[in-house]
């Protein structure tokens, strides 16, 4: 393995695949599904332990964690309780994509803010809407989890955003 | 300045005192160290050296090194990072070599100690003596518990990230908050506790050990202990490079203990030299409290520290340069520029690849060395490790050393992390209680536990490398 994601601090979209295959457009059209980007061993099982239907898999403690998509419910308590904040949640509805991720810096972006959105890099790709705010005291994993809407395209790219402020 | 608002931290801050540093009139907030305080009033620059009188400021922020040694009180040598301020306080910088000056009596505990008795003396209140000091009251041991900081918790106080593991090991809790459950128990069983005090001798006579001990840089106790645990934790390396004694050019852990512990902002613009897991999560850390890191830089031609780490900063932007090192740190009298370089495969700087930044600190994540030095006085038999990342003490399944009732657990028996330290000091404080006299089967099940939860956790790459270390120290 060149592990080629430690010389760089990031992954990239194929090399993600093939530590562990993303869902198909189908599947993302179905319904919000939860996407690990956790290559490296690590030992680490709070995912595995909240998942309500056992979609989340690990053989042994330090095996990366494996998501059965069919049975993911998207209830995006793994993106909660994730300590490395790699668990990400992916949903195609009406022509956009809704990207749900950790966030745990301030300020804490409203429902309906536009945002900065980032891919791996840190690099803008674009602005999208948050249309879900999951505060720390609501989350099940003393983290802030976050909605945003974005065009369809940037499904698999953005994986953070930057609150605008005041320009 | 003081950090106000916090995605993670809430800082409950003392009333204002006012102190004097060099004459000058400092406020600080009760509860707050003197070098922390006079950070917070915009003072970086402690005192001078004896020789070439160049400025110097922290480096640990912990109580290990000598960086912010001032003369507190007419006392001179000071650890003033782990003392807090008073109310009047007189602090000075001193020219040379400072003595005791004559009209300062003598403590009037100094000649004759107060002394102590216990039956598991436990130096250092971090995650790996907690729990060692919790499992050994539980079997029925009378325990006492030493620590340098005015807090208990050690490092764990200033960890806002969650941690990996099993959820009942308290995976997916931060760092600050096992340590207030920690510090919980450990007042619930109504264990002694001196903090704001150094271990400075252990000496073991016959069944008995004595500890010697220094409160507050003043007094002296000696305590008269059948078992000991060394869990004083480890010591952040230096890095040489012109400019490297700047003020600015602090330990990660030191800035970390400025921003987390008491709320005070190490700076606007924050380099960070290495990408190991400290490094990386304090790039996190930094950017949670408002300060700009411009780039972390690492000299292998990897990541150190776990990917999810890095993953986490990279995608806000924040480039992780592998293969690059810092060349050199300027300003005047503090840090202004940090210039760093690319480097080639035989680790030789590129010429025309420098770039520089406007930076006004230089965090150094460049390694730590466990704190051996009271088990090497001890006798306690040692060998240097490369795994464990320096010198440590041989030791055998129960975490004894080979002077028998003198225990080891935490970064102090090898570099690991604090859910492998919190694991040590379960086996540790069982062992010990055993040793002791007490517990039954039950503490029997218990203890093998925590060796196979410790076992699995090792399981991974980082861990595998530990337990190539750990096999040739164990006895």
């Amino acid at each position: 393995m060149s592990e080629e994601w430690m010389s760089r601090g990031y992954i990239t979209l194929e090399e993600l695949d093939g530590v562990h295959p993303l869902p198909g457009r189908e599947r993302l059209m179905e319904g919000p599904v939860a996407i690990p980007e956790c290559p490296q061993e690590i030992p680490c099982t709070p995912c595995r332990e909240i998942c309500p239907t056992g979609a989340i898999t690990m053989e042994r403690v330090n095996d990366p964690p494996r998501v059965d998509y069919s049975k993911c419910i998207g209830c995006s308590l793994c993106v909660q309780i994730c300590p490395g904040l790699a668990f990400f949640m992916v949903h195609l509805k009406e022509g956009k994509a809704r990207v749900t991720m950790p966030y745990e810096y301030l300020p804490l972006p409203r429902r309906g803010e536009r945002v900065r959105l980032l891919d791996r890099k840190g690099e803008v790709v674009g602005e999208g809407v948050v249309v879900m705010v999951m505060t720390r005291e609501r989350s099940r994993g003393d983290t802030a989890v976050l909605t945003v809407e974005m065009a369809e395209e940037l499904a698999m790219v953005v994986r953070a955003v930057e609150v605008m402020g005041d320009e | 300045m003081r950090i106000e608002r916090h995605p993670i931290l809430t800082f409950r801050r003392g009333r204002r005192v006012k102190f004097f540093f060099n004459g000058r009139e400092v406020e600080a907030r009760e509860g707050e160290t003197i070098a922390m305080a006079l950070y917070a009033a915009g003072i970086r620059d402690l005192s001078k050296s004896q020789k070439f009188h160049r400025p110097r400021g922290l480096f640990c922020a912990i109580g290990k090194c000598s960086s912010c040694l001032l003369t507190v009180d007419g006392i001179p040598n000071v650890r003033t990072c782990i003392i807090p301020v008073k109310e009047g306080m007189r602090v000075e910088a001193s020219e040379g070599n400072p003595r005791l000056a004559d009209n300062v009596p003598p403590p009037k505990k100094f000649m004759e100690p107060e002394t102590h008795r216990t039956d598991l003396l436990v130096i250092g209140g971090g995650p790996a003596g907690l729990q060692a000091a919790i499992h050994a009251a539980d079997m029925g041991a009378r325990v006492t518990v030493l620590d340098e900081a005015p807090m208990l918790g050690g490092q764990l106080v200033k960890q806002t990230h969650k941690f990996f593991g099993k959820r009942q090991l308290h995976a997916g809790v931060r760092g600050i908050k096992i340590a207030e459950m920690l510090i919980e128990e450990v007042r619930r069983r109504g264990i002694e506790i001196f903090s704001r005090t150094s271990a400075v001798g252990l000496f073991p006579s016959g069944e008995e050990k004595v500890v010697d001990a220094v409160e507050a840089e003043r007094y002296l106790h000696r305590f008269t202990a059948r078992a000991v645990l060394v869990a004083t934790g480890a010591m952040e390396r230096y890095l040489p490079f012109p400019g490297a004694d700047l003020p600015g050019v602090y330990g990660a852990g030191a800035v970390q203990t400025l921003m987390n512990t008491y709320g005070i902002l190490p700076g606007e613009r924050v380099l960070i030299v290495g990408a190991g897991n400290v490094g990386l999560i304090l790039a996190y850390q930094l950017m949670q409290a408002g300060v700009k890191v411009p780039a972390v830089v690492e000299a292998l031609p990897r990541v150190g520290g776990y990917f999810v780490h890095a993953a986490k900063i990279r995608r806000q932007g924040v480039p992780i340069l592998t293969r690059h090192t810092i060349v050199r740190a300027a300003g005047s009298g503090r840090v202004e520029q940090a210039t760093v370089a690319e480097l080639d495969e035989r680790w030789s700087v590129i010429e025309g690849t420098e770039k520089t930044y406007d930076v006004d600190v230089v965090a150094l994540s460049v390694g730590l060395r466990p704190s051996v030095e009271l088990l090497q006085q001890a006798g306690c038999s040692m060998r240097f490790v490369r795994e464990l990342a320096g010198l440590v003490p041989l030791r055998d399944r129960n975490m004894q050393t080979t002077v028998e009732g003198i225990y080891v657990a935490g970064d102090a028996s090898g570099i690991e992390e604090a859910t492998t330290a919190m694991l040590e000091g379960t086996i540790a404080g069982i062992s010990a209680g055993f040793y002791l006299g007490h517990g039954d089967e039950k503490w029997q099940e218990r203890l093998e536990r925590a060796r196979a939860e410790l076992e699995e956790f090792r399981d991974g790459p980082i861990g595998r490398e530990v337990k190539k270390g750990i096999e040739r120290v164990l006895i």
